[in-house]
């Protein structure tokens, strides 16, 4: 090579060079603490499921934002007829799936009707339990029929279970998802990471990340460490609060705290005596002490509730002061239903540090009103079979993060034994109604017999700590419902 | 030697067959339902009905048990519950990092052990012996999850030398790769040597009081040549002992050490498996470890073969 050459191969890669610094960065690790065990939203609970693909691989007709309110997604617009009963979806066209086929109102029909057909492993069927008929008017334009009147019909279509899937692929979108989003799906090493880039057809606006990937970092000390050393530069939901002040301190990061929808209880058996003794439960609920367990479990995260509702949602009321802490009042309590001399439950605990940790500060909390817990740990897997199905259970910690689930407490059989049917008037009535003034209405109603029932402990509702890095930019700081939209997501520099 | 052998594969294949039966009876005892573990707390009982249907759940027991032994026979190994792709893809995938993570650090914990050990079995009772087994005490004291995260600070989060944690695959260069397991085979190899420093210098001492090494010393052989050629080959039988019982440990008891630096080895795999209820990747995977560990010992019976001609016809 001689001597020009050189010259003029330096040049060109120093103008290369310079030119990568000038722009600003495109990709990003994300990290995550549990890995999902398939990428199919429509037949998963897995929170890590729409953690990876709600928004940016899959869309539905509509979606949920950051704010947990309803926005157009797929359908561009929509009609409701006066009684409630007949959404007219306006779709957007020009759409395509990543495999390269169309997606049209043919599309929306196959995704309702297999989610509620009598074969189907969705786990939200619910969601869709009164859809009557899906109707395919043209290509553009998509009629659904209810049962009866649904208020909450647009929400439950932002759901990640209500995401539109095309034929040709929803049977594979387990290993391989194809979604209409913003990003496509590329590689996953399964125990590891998943990587998705950048949809370059996409319908809507670009993203402006070409590549991201979401690496699984189930311990919290190596959460740590992966984010002091730059290996991940955002890590929403950080499973370390206790490095919060090392990692706030450092200029480096981007700290924040934002709400979820986990409303973390102390659920009781309400079917079991004594606790189907509304002395009892209320001796309970004078016996929390909330700030103590969130100063001491949570490291200071988290927000106190009264009721079954999350303290962002402006249909929320405080109801913390229903049942304040007050030992004098729980023996009082205790006493009135003859169980002066205490008794012993036990309280089963699923794996999350909040019920761990939760539930050895509300068992020596119990104690001092005569109530003797005996702490059983058990797994998720195990939890599911005795506590939530077969109702083996005295007391036992638990976070219900679906969002908007006040409707549980009407549900029949469900873990809780709670039966009231002023309670589930109420709710029959929020199904119907789609005006927002009464619905808000409604939700206090609800969240008000709840607290005076006492019907479980309610501890807080779960926070989460973000960090990530302090020149990025578009990532959500509260989960109005369980995603890592990385829709507007961006560097600066 | 073949009769030896061939009692030997009888036996490992008996034991195949009674840990199989043993693997899925207590997977069958383990509380708690895949379906509902994958479909979670708002899923319709049909929803989890028509998903056992799809698992193959609701067949009897006996019918599960034949259709899976008879799938291993065949080389089918079946397909995860929750990550609905074949099982085999998934063991040769983990396999790919927990196979080399267990040999370099067998590698390294060799070379560092020996040595040590040699040395001061070498000068036994003086300072540098005190010092070689203070220090292998104190390797085997300190966690190794806990020696993990100290090298991960000072290598990763300080010096930004290595990767924290997680692994590129070998798609992405071997070097890349290599660099992955540099730490985590490390934090293995240390504790494991400490081990087996302390037991090549107790074997070691029990053979240099026997009598032939004084015949040898007598006869005028150079001290190292009969710590070499005489005492160490005859120490070799609990060092090997001890090597085939690591290697089964590292390939398999390694979930701690693959969650501090988030590898997706085999140990992460099986406990991820178990906590989900993926009955199917956890008995196969144990399967694949019940097979790893009798091969292993059957290769440490070989070795002593080859160590003490006297046990070739035994």
């Amino acid at each position: 090579m001689n001597g020009f050459k050189k010259l003029l191969a330096a040049g060109v890669l120093l103008l290369a060079t310079s030119a990568a610094a000038l722009a600003a960065r495109t990709d990003l690790v994300l990290g995550v603490v549990l890995e999902p065990p398939h990428l199919d939203p429509t037949a998963g609970a897995a929170a890590a499921i729409d953690e990876v693909v709600y928004a940016n691989v899959f869309e539905g007709l509509t979606r949920i934002d950051e704010t947990g309110s309803v926005q157009p997604a797929l359908a561009e617009s929509w009609t409701i007829s006066p009684d409630g009963k007949v959404y007219t979806f306006k779709l957007h066209t020009g759409v395509k799936f990543h495999d390269g086929s169309t997606f049209d109102a043919e599309d929306v029909k196959f995704s309702l009707d297999r989610a509620r057909a009598a074969d189907s492993t969705n786990a939200q069927k619910g969601l869709f339990a009164q859809i009557d008929t899906v109707e395919a008017v043209d290509p553009a334009t998509v009629k659904v029929t209810l049962k009866q009147p649904q208020g909450a019909f647009l929400y439950n279509m932002g759901w990640g279970d209500a995401v539109i899937v095309a034929p040709e692929s929803a049977a594979t979108n387990k290993e391989k998802p194809v979604g209409t989003g913003p990003f496509k799906f590329e590689n996953w090493a399964r125990g590891s990471s998943i990587t998705i880039v950048k949809n370059p057809d996409y319908w809507g606006t670009p993203v402006a990340l070409d590549k991201a990937e979401f690496r699984v970092i189930p311990d919290p000390a190596a959460a740590t460490a992966a984010v002091l050393s730059g290996d991940v530069q955002a890590f929403p939901f950080f499973p370390a609060p206790e490095a919060r002040a090392q990692l706030e301190a450092d200029p480096r990061f981007k700290v924040t705290i934002g709400t979820t929808e986990g409303e973390t209880i102390l659920s009781i058996n309400n079917k079991k005596p004594p606790f189907d003794n509304i002395k009892v439960r209320q001796a309970i609920a004078y016996a929390i002490d909330r700030q103590a367990i969130i100063d001491g479990a949570m490291f200071g995260l988290g927000t106190p509730i009264g009721s079954h509702f999350a303290p962002h949602n402006p249909a929320y009321i405080d109801l913390t002061g229903t049942y304040p802490h007050n030992v004098e009042k729980a023996k009082e309590l205790m006493k009135e239903a003859g169980l002066q001399d205490g008794i012993k439950v036990t309280l089963k605990l699923p794996p999350p540090p909040y019920a761990r940790r939760g539930g050895e500060i509300i068992a020596s909390q119990l104690r001092e009103i005569g109530i003797e817990c005996e702490i059983v740990p058990v797994e998720w897997a195990d939890w599911l079979q005795q506590v939530f199905k077969d109702k083996n259970f005295d007391l036992t910690i638990v976070s219900h993060t679906e969002p908007n689930d006040i409707d549980i407490y009407s549900r029949k059989d469900y873990y809780f034994g709670y039966d009231n049917p002023a309670f589930d008037k109420v709710i029959e009535e929020l199904n119907v109604t789609s005006d927002e003034a009464k619905r808000k209405e409604l939700y206090g109603q609800a969240q008000k017999i709840l607290a005076d029932d006492a019907v479980v402990g309610f501890l807080f509702e779960l926070a989460r700590m973000n960090v990530w890095d302090a020149k990025l930019e578009g990532l959500w700081v509260n989960a109005p419902i369980q995603a890592n939209d990385l829709t507007k997501v961006h560097w600066t520099e | 030697m073949t009769p030896f052998l061939l009692k030997r594969l009888g036996i490992g294949i008996v034991t195949l067959l009674l840990a199989s039966i043993v693997v899925f009876a207590m997977l069958e005892v383990v509380p708690g339902d895949p379906a509902r573990m994958m479909l979670g707390m708002n899923a319709t009982e049909d929803a989890v009905q028509a998903l056992r249907e799809q698992m193959g759940l609701n067949q009897p027991l006996i019918m599960r048990y034949l259709s899976w032994i008879g799938g291993f026979l065949t080389g089918d190994f079946g397909r995860s519950y929750t990550y609905s792709v074949p099982v085999a893809q998934l063991v040769a995938e983990r396999s790919a990092v927990s196979l080399p993570l267990a040999l370099i650090s067998l590698f390294l914990s060799t070379v560092i052990a020996i040595p040590v050990g040699l040395y001061a079995a070498a000068h036994r009772g003086k300072a540098s012996d005190t010092v070689a087994m203070g220090a292998s005490q104190l390797g085997v004291a300190i966690p190794n999850f806990w020696f993990a995260l100290l090298l991960v600070y000072v290598f990763a989060v300080a010096l930004r030398m290595l990767p924290a944690g997680g692994f590129p695959g070998w798609g992405a260069g071997v070097w890349p790769a290599l660099k992955a397991l540099i730490l985590p085979a490390i934090a293995l190899a240390l504790p494991q040597a400490a081990i087996l420093a302390r037991v090549t210098r107790s074997a070691l001492l029990d053979v240099l009081n026997e009598d032939y090494i004084r015949t040898a010393r007598a006869k005028g052989l150079p001290r190292n040549t009969v710590l070499w050629r005489h005492a160490l080959r005859n120490a070799l039988i609990p060092v090997f002992t001890i090597l085939g019982l690591q290697f089964s440990f590292l390939l398999a008891g390694t979930i701690i050490i693959e969650n501090v630096f988030y590898l997706p080895g085999l140990g992460r795999l099986v406990f991820q498996a178990i906590t989900q209820r993926d009955l199917i990747v956890v008995e196969s995977v144990v399967m694949l470890l019940v097979a790893t560990v009798i091969v292993v010992n059957l290769l440490v019976d070989l070795s002593y073969a080859v160590i003490d001609p006297r046990l070739r016809n035994a």
